[in-house]
């Protein structure tokens, strides 16, 4: 047995009384506060600088708490969140379409699979609309009808255009906006930012959270920073499957060395693979592209009809086409949800009819839109990808469709938090993708940059507080202490020992090896026997990596290296963890699929009598334990999640 | 595809550097430009030499991490692209090309092809925001902005923070990057009300932090990945001087 399970412990997610819709209200009616005056003598640490990272820190600097925040990029601005393209849901009702806070809610949660907590989601819809207020306030350049008014459009999953954009780079301006209000609090003094600087651990005492070590990625030296809270907004671990849509440098270390210190992992192995990406086209590739999902708002995706095609897609007619997501799921189309779209792509492909030099890909076609619209239109609305899409291949999409692809995107799964966004670990909060919270199993789109603004300028603020609030008169942090000195040690024997095997293999390839393992038995489609394979071979690849790993053995300065070696050893027991998440859930929801477990038509099959709960992992001397959140539907009624 | 490359080693910021000739063999056309240094790396690696030190991160071309000076142009010899998105399909087969990191004065050199770009950062903290706390803003839909002055807005705002304008700059000048920030936010109706004193606030650090001036040369239009228009420098200086 891979893991056991704890059935004597029930994790208290402290949701506040009330009806949905007064929960938060309720919350916020109660919570403790702490005068102004006093607000900063607390020392607050913020990990990862992203839009969850830079909107929590400049808005608790605002409030008048004394923050620092810590990044591995050479400046804040370069988080991960930059590189969203398609734009941000909110609940305005702009469109007079329908919408309402509670239809995003049920949307919301019907695209999750009815895997998260109804009150965090229907929190997530009603602060969706301050948000699209605090960044217009703030100078970011949202589409405009000509009139002057917001522009909106409509993402996977939904019936309503409540998506807000910013061409194809929302994420880069609602980033920017989160940056220069957390730059504003640097000059004023309110915030200490440490650029280039990884955490490599949390440190604990008496099981609160006290600190963390962090090495300074240009000098290589270690440092201890103590606080009242730590606040992990360190993004997702996609990345572990080497190939994905993710930068090079997203990880997931900091999340799991507060694992290792006792925090839950809730839910990791739900891992959103998204349909619309470049695909693999050769062996060095380093990453692969998103293209972002708005384009499925007027392209239409299509494989040929018959297997192995050879003709060109030009060349091919329309009755030897097959429109695939239109043929299965007439009401949403090509605006099915990501995993159902990323499936359907897969076993297309799987089938025989791939494209591509490789044939591991699907059309994506402007073709029908173009002769409707025009190509100015088009060329107005998606410019931007369609000449990222040209840059990258060569390839002209008004002339040709697209070639698309799955690849793993983001990490429903992370930290477990409560309610009030805090872990299990008194003291330590986890906010946007490096929490699971808000997106089941399976995140609709442009959803993603609304959780991490909505964790980070409204949602934090007002609970961190309580926390401290209940620790009475503050005292000044002290990293003496024998904890903060046993996790520097640790930290530094790490480095040392990775450093010091000097065998014959560099961290990319053991990290390639890792994400082959992945894509292939914890990806699109898993099953009892896949994960099994699985787990056996990455336990077999794990010690390879501590025998036969080459690094130049350098602590000092610039090791780039280094950095990812201690990523990878990481990452080689979150594959582990995340086979172990999937084997024991044997239903299908969301963006996990059991081979085992799947309706006569191939769809996913859940299973709410056994398995309506977050997985809530927790770290054990030798196999992980399994808690149960059960999930309770006091509000809505689960049903069978169908875009037919 | 074999390429011959000449490439700037340099240890720390206090030794002197050099460049340094290397070969790499059989590279695809379709491999990006970071990717072929990745192999080449690789190799150093595994013969227990040091691998060359570069920035990136997203390679998808929006973070602006990368900034390599490519047969003496910033990004390389692609318009508007940043390193990350350039291919080796962009050069020809055995040609020697020349690696740099991006120079000027306020952008040491950390080591090899990394520099240290904390000015531009410190450009923005002097006044590149509109004072909103979260909290503060009024309803989205009550500011209506005309759809072109946002456009306008925009082709500023998109700038990635890459320095390429400064690098490109035979002065050494931020004048594009700080006007970019200075023209977005005086574009939109509520970023007027600072316009003034982030003007001046923003200039001044630029000049204190020894980026030099600006004399219309335009070379860092041409270098731009994101091909923002000199036309913002005219701009902040005319304010500036209002």
């Amino acid at each position: 047995m891979y893991y056991t399970t704890d059935t004597a412990t029930t994790p208290n997610a402290k949701i506040p009384e009330g009806d949905l819709k007064d929960k938060w209200s309720n919350f916020k009616d109660k919570t403790r506060l702490i005068s102004p005056n006093n607000r900063h003598q607390y020392k607050i640490l913020v990990v990862g600088t992203g839009l969850s990272g830079a909107s929590a820190a400049a808005s608790l600097a605002e409030l008048g708490y004394n923050v620092s925040t810590f990044c591995f990029q050479d400046s804040p601005r370069r988080a991960h969140s930059v590189a969203a393209q398609g734009g941000v849901n909110a609940m305005k009702n702009y469109k007079n379409d329908g919408d309402s806070v509670y239809r995003m809610f049920y949307d919301t949660l019907k695209g999750g699979d009815f895997r998260a907590r109804e009150a965090n989601v229907y929190r997530l819809a009603e602060c969706s609309s301050h948000l699209i207020d605090q960044a217009v306030a703030q100078g970011v350049p949202f589409a405009r009808e000509y009139s002057g008014y917001l522009a909106n459009r409509s993402f996977g999953g939904v019936q309503v255009s409540r998506t807000f954009y910013a061409r194809g780079q929302t994420g880069q301006q609602l980033l920017l906006g989160a940056y220069q209000a957390m730059m504003r609090q640097v000059h004023l003094g309110r915030i200490k930012s440490f650029t280039r600087h990884e955490m490599l651990d949390l440190v604990t005492e008496n099981g609160v959270a006290k600190g963390i070590i962090v090495r300074n990625m240009d000098t290589g030296e270690i440092s201890r920073h103590a606080a009242h809270a730590v606040v992990l907004a360190t993004g997702g671990f996609g990345k572990i499957y080497y190939l994905s849509t993710l930068a090079m440098g997203c990880n997931g270390s900091a999340i799991w060395r507060a694992h290792k210190k006792g925090a839950w992992t809730s839910c990791p192995s739900w891992t959103q693979i998204h349909p619309t990406c470049l695909p693999q086209a050769g062996n060095y590739q380093s990453k692969l592209t998103l293209m972002s999902e708005s384009l499925r708002n007027d392209g239409r995706i299509w494989v040929p009809q018959t297997k192995n095609e050879n003709r060109k897609a030009i060349e091919i007619p329309e009755e030897d086409r097959d429109y695939y997501l239109e043929r299965k799921y007439p009401s949403y189309g090509n605006l099915a949800p990501r995993d159902i779209a990323s499936r359907a792509a897969k076993e297309r492909i799987d089938a025989g009819h791939g494209v591509g030099p490789l044939k591991n890909a699907v059309y994506l076609d402007f073709k029908d839109a173009i002769a409707t619209q025009g190509k100015d239109i088009i060329s107005k609305k998606y410019g931007n990808l369609f000449n990222m899409y040209e840059k990258i291949t060569g390839i002209n999409a008004y002339q040709q469709p697209m070639m698309i692809s799955p690849a793993a995107h983001f990490s429903m799964g992370g930290l477990w938090v409560d309610y009030e966004l805090s872990t299990n670990i008194p003291g330590l909060y986890a906010i946007g993708e490096a929490n699971f919270s808000d997106h089941g199993a399976n995140r609709l789109g442009a959803n993603s940059l609304l959780q991490a603004c909505i964790d980070g300028y409204y949602v934090l603020p007002q609970t961190l507080p309580q926390y401290l609030a209940q620790q009475g008169k503050a005292t000044p942090p002290e990293s003496s202490s024998e904890a903060f000195m046993k996790a520097e040690n640790q930290v530094r024997s790490q480095l040392e020992e990775l450093s010091g095997i000097n065998g014959s293999k560099t961290v990319d390839h053991f990290h390639r090896e890792l994400g082959k393992i992945l894509y292939d038995k914890c990806g699109l489609s898993r099953s009892a026997k896949g994960l099994t394979e699985a787990i056996e071979s990455i336990r077999v690849l794990r010690k390879s990596f501590l025998q036969d790993l080459k690094i130049p053995q350098v602590l000092q300065g610039i090791n780039e290296e280094l950095e990812k070696a201690g990523r990878v050893a990481d990452y080689l027991e979150i594959g582990e963890l995340m086979c172990i998440d999937a084997l024991s859930r044997e239903e299908s929801c969301g963006a996990h699929f059991r081979e085992e477990h799947q309706t006569p038509d191939g769809e996913a099959k859940r299973n709410d009598s056994d398995f309506s709960y977050i997985s809530c992992w927790k770290k054990n001397a030798d196999t992980p334990v399994l808690i149960k959140e059960p999930l309770q539907f006091e509000f809505t009624k689960p049903t069978e999640r169908s875009y037919k | 595809m074999d390429f011959k490359l000449k490439i700037w080693r340099q240890d720390n910021p206090q030794s002197k550097g050099k460049m340094v000739d290397y070969e790499v063999k059989k590279i695809s056309p379709d491999t990006s430009f970071l990717e072929m240094l990745d192999q080449l790396n690789e190799t150093l690696i595994l013969r227990g030499e040091n691998p060359i030190s570069f920035d990136y991160d997203c390679r998808e071309g929006i973070c602006g991490q990368c900034c390599l000076f490519i047969n003496g142009r910033a990004h390389g010899p692609i318009e508007h692209t940043s390193t990350c998105q350039l291919h080796m399909r962009s050069f020809r087969e055995g040609e020697t090309i020349y690696v740099e990191p991006f120079r000027a004065g306020p952008f040491p050199i950390k080591k090899d092809l990394k520099i240290d770009r904390q000015a531009l950062d410190k450009i923005i903290a002097s006044g590149g925001y509109i004072s909103v706390n979260t909290g503060q803003a009024p309803e989205a839909n009550q500011t209506l902005i005309d759809s072109d002055t946002v456009e306008q807005a925009f082709d500023a705002a998109s700038c990635i923070g890459c320095g390429a304008c400064v690098a490109s700059c035979k002065n050494g000048s931020a004048a594009l990057f700080t006007a970019a920030k200075i023209s977005h936010l005086f574009q939109l109706p509520q970023g007027k009300i600072e316009h003034k004193k982030r003007i001046k606030n923003m200039v001044e650090t630029m000049d204190q932090l020894g980026f030099g001036a600006c004399s219309n040369t335009g070379a860092c239009e041409v270098e731009c990945p994101q091909g923002i228009s000199i036309s913002h420098i005219a701009l902040m200086n005319r304010e500036f001087w209002k």
